[in-house]
């Protein structure tokens, strides 16, 4: 499964934030949006089929966040800390491989 | 040489904005903002002052414009009152949070409805737990001197947290008096230039302010905010003691009139501090054991000043131009929080003076002390005293 290539950055930065609160709550280091997981509040997630995908990357392309990688194979890989659960990438799907379903632990 | 000048407490508050070179003064002009953003723009268009005035469309816009700048590395000032500074509660908290060390000159006054625009306390002592510093002042050399001193420990890298100095609507804003205006050299050396270490604006080192704070990190950034104002105590003590070595005027965070052998003791803010002190010395004469009792600083609340002053009174009496509807007066409540675990307390009096601009008579005061003086006695008195209110129209 391919990782988010920015995997060591985050990490790195995640570590020094939660180390020290700045006065007022500033952020130095720039790119901060990368590094903040963000799916948190997600109330859906998507489930992927295999077997329905064509590879077509519109799931891809369309992701605002962008929470979908692509695999050695080129299949979508999902990244359940940025994905917001909108459901774009479902409703976009032509194959119906994507399918929104409800988030529980 | 120190330049007096007769002249109203808003003039005083300009005064003070001008002298404290602000790069950028925000305000929306209507009554409410008080006449200091008037003034201002005055000195500004006379080249009196280097200073960017911006006129915005409301209130609100007027302190996100001072958040702004603040948060560009400037020094920021503006100047509000009653609806005015409600509109603005929201972006109160952001500038407190952000740590932006502006300061904020309030005309105190009442709030709707009935709309009322005169003296009350009821538009701050709204917005005391928005982590604003606050001042209160007796007169317009106070209010002068407290915007001064509001700077110089806002900008503190202790502190670093917004400050609001609050001076009697109509009583003070609009009546004259004589001003000592301090030599703006001296006012340097005081202030000195706003070099901002925190929150800045350099495209060269580019930061985010305002971010979001994730459950992991909101409540230790509302600690800092916490722990700067538990500071500012330290730091406004310094503040008063290098204004008198400059200035020769003293300030207290309570200040006290004729305490210290004193039975009953009134406290109250404000302008009203100065009516208390001739009463006290009319009921000296008549040989009552009184005193007087100034709060100068309101935010932080003054806790161990307060005990102090109340180990020396039997019977504290707490005036105020406020109402915590529910509860009673919020700085009644204060002081009790301050109280309520100490072993020895004077008994702790409520009443409510002066709303909406109502005068508040010696005879209003003679209530107060006969109160004061039945709960001296031991009897039961009312939890909440409303003074001079017209029974007769209810």
């Amino acid at each position: 499964m391919a990782e988010n290539p920015f995997k060591a950055d985050i990490e790195k930065v995640q570590k020094e934030y939660s180390e020290k609160m700045t006065t007022g709550a500033i952020v130095y280091i720039p790119g901060s949006s990368v590094v903040n997981k963000t799916g948190g509040w997600r109330v859906f997630m998507p489930k992927f089929d295999k077997d329905k995908c064509i590879r077509c990357f519109i799931c891809y392309t369309l992701c605002p966040e962008p929470a979908i990688y692509l695999d050695e194979e080129s299949y979508p890989v999902f990244d359940y800390d940025y994905c917001k659960g909108c459901g774009i990438c479902a409703n976009e799907c032509p194959t119906k491989a994507i399918e929104m379903v409800r988030e529980t632990k | 040489m120190p330049m007096r000048k007769v002249m109203k407490g808003n003039e005083a508050a300009a005064w003070a904005a001008k002298l404290a070179k602000p790069k950028v003064v925000a305000a929306f002009p209507i009554t409410p903002s008080t006449l200091v953003p008037e003034k201002i723009s005055e000195f500004v268009a006379d080249g009196e002052m280097d200073a960017e005035f911006i006129k915005v469309e409301s209130e609100h816009s007027a302190i996100s414009a001072c958040v702004g700048a603040s948060a560009a590395g400037v020094r920021a000032f503006t100047a509000t009152a009653s609806q005015g500074l409600a509109l603005m509660h929201e972006v109160l908290f952001i500038a407190a949070g952000m740590r932006l060390p502006i300061v904020m000159a309030i005309g105190n006054r009442s709030l709707s409805a009935p709309i009322n625009i005169w003296n009350d306390w009821q538009d701050t002592i709204s917005e005391r737990d928005t982590g604003w510093m606050q001042f209160y002042a007796e007169n317009n050399q106070e209010a002068l001197d407290l915007i001064l001193i509001a700077f110089k420990v806002a900008e503190d890298e202790r502190v670093l947290l917004p400050a609001m100095v609050g001076f009697d609507a109509f009583i003070l804003t609009h009546t004259v008096e004589p001003v000592e205006i301090p030599d703006q050299e001296v006012v340097d050396e005081f202030l000195g230039e706003y070099v901002p270490k925190h929150a800045y604006f350099d495209p060269a080192k580019p930061i985010t302010q305002g971010a979001l704070g994730f459950p992991a990190h909101y409540m230790e950034a509302r600690f800092t905010v916490w722990e700067a104002m538990e500071n500012a105590r330290q730091v406004i003590a310094e503040a008063f003691d290098e204004f008198e070595k400059k200035f020769g005027r003293r300030y207290h965070m309570i200040e006290e009139y004729k305490t210290d052998d004193a039975e009953i003791i009134l406290l109250t803010m404000g302008s009203l501090a100065g009516t208390l002190k001739e009463f006290i010395d009319k009921k000296r004469e008549e040989g009552l054991k009184i005193g007087a009792a100034k709060m100068t600083v309101y935010r932080p609340f003054p806790i161990e000043e307060f005990r102090a002053l109340a180990k020396k009174a039997k019977v504290l009496a707490i005036l105020e131009k406020d109402i915590s509807f529910g509860i009673g007066g919020a700085v009644f409540a204060d002081a009790g929080r301050a109280l309520v675990n100490e072993k020895e307390k004077p008994i702790l009096l409520d009443f409510i003076i002066g709303l909406g601009g109502r005068d508040v008579t010696f005879e209003n005061l003679e209530d107060v002390v006969e109160i004061s003086k039945k709960a001296l006695d031991g009897e039961k008195v009312e939890e909440v005293n409303w003074i001079g209110l017209r029974k007769e129209i209810l």
